[in-house]
């Protein structure tokens, strides 16, 4: 028996989501009394962890998983799963994380819950609290069965410091043939992605047309935070698809959530709901977005917008 | 090409969401279904695929009748056959176990599933089938061309777009993007007269035993009343983010 959380990485580098799940993991580990293990791809720098309880490292330095496939990881991650006997896999909630859970829960039978957001209730029987329903609702969900997989919503457990000593360990995976390859990366570099982004800036329709984004964009500059945008803003080609938020885009989880010129449509609002703190500019005051704020400024985005850029950089 | 396209039954995007018999079960009293948005996108595609290459599109649900408006539905946007597998759907466990079993007896070349139902958002069933199955498996898929039988995907990731290649079968997760808002196909009369016509199977379910279970449903905690800041007071805001809020 043991936890096992999947820890991912890019460029030789953890990202939040995965210190997250780590301390998931530990935490859940306390709770029942066992271990906590972290599985690491073609990552060296692996002292970091030590900082959120890992008891044992387990690193596959392989070039044949340089680059991240569903199908290759979840078999591996299905043999280290056996020969650690682990009860639990914790996953982050990031697009790879989510992509590879299904798939391995299909190849090893587990229960999965996704966008958990607390530790179970009860270990017997399982219980855990995850998000549905778009963030319009939570569930107490029971999962069946002797493994598990639990994967962790962005932004709602935290990160918790514990440090540990822990071992390294290599694994040498038994290889299975993929057909799948991949021929091409985009990649925007420099700019925060809206799922790793602790502060979101998003704006609406109200901006009136594509060549008003300059604000948004010092704004999220300033702020060190990821642009995002209402749906008809992407329909229309103003920005994006990948900006899109809401029940039909991305969800956003993040600390903070400022919206500029969107009237908070329901279908918006869904996937937002989670992110701790919104603040909402819009010259509407009977706005709908107002209700579901914790602050707001009833003005011209076009006024407000630029003096509250001036006003931070002032500070900074 | 045979193409399987998994069709969730879901509540509409305006619907209240409100729960029943001592918050364990949704109230669909007075919902309005409809397709699940990230299937369309994809229902569109296939529908595409058939014209350019004649390719044999079927729709599939696991639900009970009520899911058969829908069905008729994604016939009249362009399906050739419908299938419902007839049994409530549980958990995401369960349907892709009996989509799968309706796959051993019909093989499939591409099955197009959304990247996540709006309702359970579980983006589940397309991974578990996928690892059922052994087949391939793409999600967040932008867009996808199948030539021979070879298929180049594009894929969203963090900040970006992967794009790789495989042999079908395959199994892809659809969202915006494959197909535009603006080019998916709305049934005109005609349609729906053809539809009319077309098959519309019920199949016998294995009922498997699902994984996990919904004990309870909760509704988040009231907000509390927004704080208005005046426009000519921005530093105040600053102020609030950063001292009582503590998010900059
Ligand atoms: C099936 C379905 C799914 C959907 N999914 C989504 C989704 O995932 N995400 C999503 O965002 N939408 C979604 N929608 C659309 C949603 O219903 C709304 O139409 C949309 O969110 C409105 O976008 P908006 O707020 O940018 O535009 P509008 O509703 O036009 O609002 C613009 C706002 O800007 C304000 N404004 C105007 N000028 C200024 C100014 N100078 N300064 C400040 N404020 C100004 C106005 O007061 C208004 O409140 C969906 C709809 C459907 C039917
Ligand atoms: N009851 C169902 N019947 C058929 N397909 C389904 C059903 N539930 C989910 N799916 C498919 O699986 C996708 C992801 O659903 P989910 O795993 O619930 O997020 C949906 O977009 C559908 O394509």
């Amino acid at each position: 028996m043991g936890v096992l959380v999947y820890i991912e990485s890019e460029d030789n580098k953890f990202k939040k989501t995965s210190y997250e799940a780590l301390s998931y993991g530990k935490a859940l580990a306390d709770k029942m009394n066992v271990k906590v293990s972290g599985v690491v791809f073609n990552c060296s720098e692996t002292d970091s962890l030590k900082n959120y309880g890992v008891d044992k490292i387990i690193t596959i330095n392989d070039s044949d998983y340089k680059e991240f496939s569903s199908k290759k990881y979840s078999h591996a991650l299905s043999q280290v799963i056996k020969s650690e006997n682990s009860s639990d896999v914790i996953l982050s909630s990031s697009a790879n994380s989510k992509f590879l859970g299904a798939h391995l829960s299909g190849i090893i039978d587990a229960s999965y819950a996704s966008n958990v957001v607390e530790l179970p209730e009860s270990l017997n029987p399982f219980v855990v609290k995850r998000t549905c329903f778009t963030n319009k609702a939570f569930s107490s969900t029971e999962m069946f069965g002797e493994l598990r997989i639990i994967s962790v919503s962005s932004n709602s457990f935290g990160m918790i410091e514990n440090l540990s000593d822990s071992t390294v360990e290599s694994y040498n995976v038994d290889k299975i043939e993929s057909n799948q390859k991949i021929i091409k990366l985009e990649k925007e570099t420099g700019s925060v992605t809206i799922a790793d982004a602790d502060i979101v800036v998003s704006a609406g329709r109200g901006l009136k047309g594509p060549e008003n984004w300059g604000m948004i964009e010092t704004l999220a500059e300033t702020l060190g935070a990821a642009t995002a945008c209402s749906k008809p803003v992407s329909d229309m080609g103003w920005r994006p698809h990948s900006e899109h938020v809401g029940q039909t885009g991305k969800p956003v989880s993040s600390n903070l959530y400022i919206a500029i010129g969107i009237s908070g449509a329901i279908q918006h609002l869904a996937g937002i709901n989670s992110s701790k703190v919104k603040v909402v500019i819009n010259n509407d005051p009977e706005a709908p977005f107002f209700k579901a704020a914790d602050y707001g400024v009833v003005g011209d985005a076009f006024q407000v917008v630029p003096a509250l850029i001036e006003k931070l950089k002032a500070r900074q | 090409m045979n193409i399987l396209v998994c069709i969730s039954n879901v509540p509409d995007t305006t619907s209240k969401i409100n729960f029943v018999e001592n918050d364990s079960k949704f109230d669909s009293h007075g919902v309005q279904y409809i397709i699940n948005p990230n299937d369309e996108f994809g229902l569109t595609k296939a529908v595409w695929m058939k014209e350019s290459n004649g390719a044999n599109v079927t729709v599939l649900t696991v639900g009970d009748q009520s899911a058969e408006t829908i069905l008729r539905k994604c016939l009249a946007i362009g399906a050739d056959k419908a299938i419902r597998i007839d049994c409530n759907a549980n958990d995401a466990y369960s349907v892709a176990k009996e989509i799968e079993s309706h796959c051993q007896t019909t093989s499939y070349d591409l099955i197009i599933c959304g990247r996540e139902s709006i309702d359970y958002n579980g983006a589940l069933v397309p991974g578990l089938l996928a690892g059922f199955l052994d087949y391939n498996f793409i999600t967040n898929c932008v867009s996808l061309e199948i030539k021979n039988s070879k298929a180049t995907c594009a894929r969203e990731i963090s900040g970006g777009t992967e794009i790789s290649e495989c042999q079908i079968p395959l199994v892809i997760g659809s969202q915006k993007g494959l197909v535009e808002e603006k080019d998916l196909i709305i049934p005109n009369m005609r349609g729906i007269m053809m539809a009319r016509q077309k098959p519309l199977e019920v199949i016998q379910a294995k009922n498997i035993n699902a994984k996990i279970s919904d004990r309870k449903f909760h509704k988040p905690e009231a907000k509390s009343e927004v704080k208005l800041i005046k426009p000519d007071e921005l530093d105040k805001l600053i102020d609030l983010l950063e001292n009582e809020a503590k998010v900059i």
